[in-house]
């Protein structure tokens, strides 16, 4: 078996991916990364709500360069824009939007995620040159889902879906599902759980680019096994 | 006649302490009280705790006040400036002491300040670095931290209007950290965009009450810039 039996999604088409699975009417909060393109690629016609932490409900597609409302930025501080209904509030609000419970999702980028769902996404190591949490510890506690949006293995080819993290936590326990350019892999109380491969992967080689035992979903999105 | 408003920002920034502690509202570039903070060079304040979500944007502002030296200790989420490598430079060597907390329970702590609840337990951070040597209580199965409330001596805050009462309103993505900072402070100083009379504010759009302002430099900054 080699590389060239399958192709990996692209980061777009991982944001698609995760997009399709959003229905109707959801509140969503989109981490930095990948997270951020799954607005663009709802399907036409979904109602989907997108909150932003700095105080934003309703973002709608990215500006008209010629067109920048400079007041109006997201969390990861890009120009967006509001859809009619969107609304503004403070962060503390804001917040308690999120802690509390009211947001249905939240899809966030991942150094790594371990089989119990431990996430680790903000710090390589506790003595970063300067450590930077912003809300990831808040949204990763407070949603009702979190979703990770990542490539399966690093740039050097080593594993981010690990049986425990190296890397210090955001939260323990807190990671729902994992869309990566090769799979969609559930985190359940057995532990990671394959839904789909992308065509032409196979369930062994997709194994040894994980670093925790991976079983096939009970009932896997069967037309979508390769 | 009550009348908040005062002619010069060495006025607006009269009888702050050296070593307060400040609460700077903003996000990124947007809603900062850029020309206040700046002004803070000028009285000879140093020995500053500042409490932000950021450690300034660009070369303005609070990235200015890091840059001269003036401030011992930030209280942050997201300690990066875009575009500067400020604040990065001054922790690596030393000199400045950081306390690293999670956006929302920055915003909480300050809102706490604001409504006086000395203390809370929050989700957020549990089981991380960020909790270690605090007080943990478990809450229906789940562990919570204890954080406490996080007053101070000033806030400087950035307004889109006010009235002579200290009624403040926001723009867009500009209200943040902003009325939640204007609550907790001991004296509250806010710039602001426009001027208007008493009574031509829609009360049902006021998002900070005049109560909690005691100062007002108008200041027509312009848009943010990045």
């Amino acid at each position: 078996m080699t590389r060239t039996d399958w192709t990996p999604r692209s980061r777009s088409a991982i944001a698609a991916r995760v997009a399709e699975d959003i229905p109707e009417g959801w509140y969503v909060n989109l981490g930095i990364g990948v997270p951020t393109l799954v607005a663009d690629r709802v399907p036409e016609g979904r109602e989907v709500i997108f909150h932003a932490e700095n105080g934003i409900l309703g973002i709608g597609p990215a500006p008209d360069p010629a067109a920048v409302e400079r007041w109006l930025v997201n969390a990861g501080k890009q120009h967006v824009t509001l859809l009619p209904g969107g609304c503004y509030f403070h962060h503390a609000d804001s917040f308690g939007m999120i802690r509390g419970r009211h947001l249905d999702l939240c899809v966030l980028g991942a150094y790594e995620v371990s089989a119990a769902g431990d996430l680790a996404n903000w710090a390589r190591s506790v003595g970063d040159t300067a450590p930077a949490v912003g809300g990831a510890m808040d949204l990763a506690i407070g949603a009702q889902r979190v979703w990770i949006a990542m490539e399966h293995v690093t740039r050097k080819g080593a594993p981010r879906l690990v049986e425990r993290c190296s890397y210090p936590l955001t939260s323990p326990g807190c990671v729902k599902r994992i869309y990566t350019d090769l799979a969609v892999i559930d985190v359940t109380p057995r532990g990671f759980e394959v839904r789909d491969m992308v065509p032409g992967l196979t369930l062994a080689a997709l194994q040894d680019m994980t670093d925790a035992p991976l079983a096939l979903a009970v009932a896997p999105d069967a037309l979508r096994m390769g | 006649m009550i009348d908040k408003f005062v002619p010069s920002i060495a006025e607006a920034l009269e009888g702050i302490p050296d070593g307060a502690t400040l609460l700077l509202g903003g996000f990124g570039a947007v809603g900062q009280a850029n020309l206040l903070i700046e002004g803070l060079l000028e009285t000879g304040l140093g020995n500053l705790t500042v409490v932000a979500n950021n450690a300034g944007y660009g070369t303005v502002g609070l990235a200015r006040l890091l840059r001269e030296g003036r401030v011992r200790k930030l209280i942050c989420s997201y300690p990066r400036i875009a575009g500067s490598t400020i604040f990065e430079e001054l922790y690596a060597a030393g000199r400045i002491e950081l306390e690293l907390v999670p956006q929302g329970t920055l915003a909480e702590r300050m809102r706490a300040a604001g409504a006086g609840i000395p203390a809370f337990y929050t989700p957020t951070g549990a089981g991380t670095e960020l909790a270690r040597g605090k007080e943990i209580c478990d809450f229906d199965g789940r562990p919570h931290v204890l954080e406490h409330a996080l007053h101070g001596d000033a806030a400087l805050i950035e307004a889109w209007e006010a009235d002579r009462w200290g009624n403040l309103t926001y723009r867009m993505a500009g209200r943040n950290f902003n009325p939640v900072c204007a609550a907790a402070a001991s004296r509250t100083i806010a710039q602001t965009q426009h001027v208007r009379e008493l009574g031509s504010l829609d009360p049902e759009a006021v998002a900070t009450p005049g109560i909690f302002v005691d100062r007002i430099v108008h200041i027509p900054y312009g848009d943010p810039q990045d």
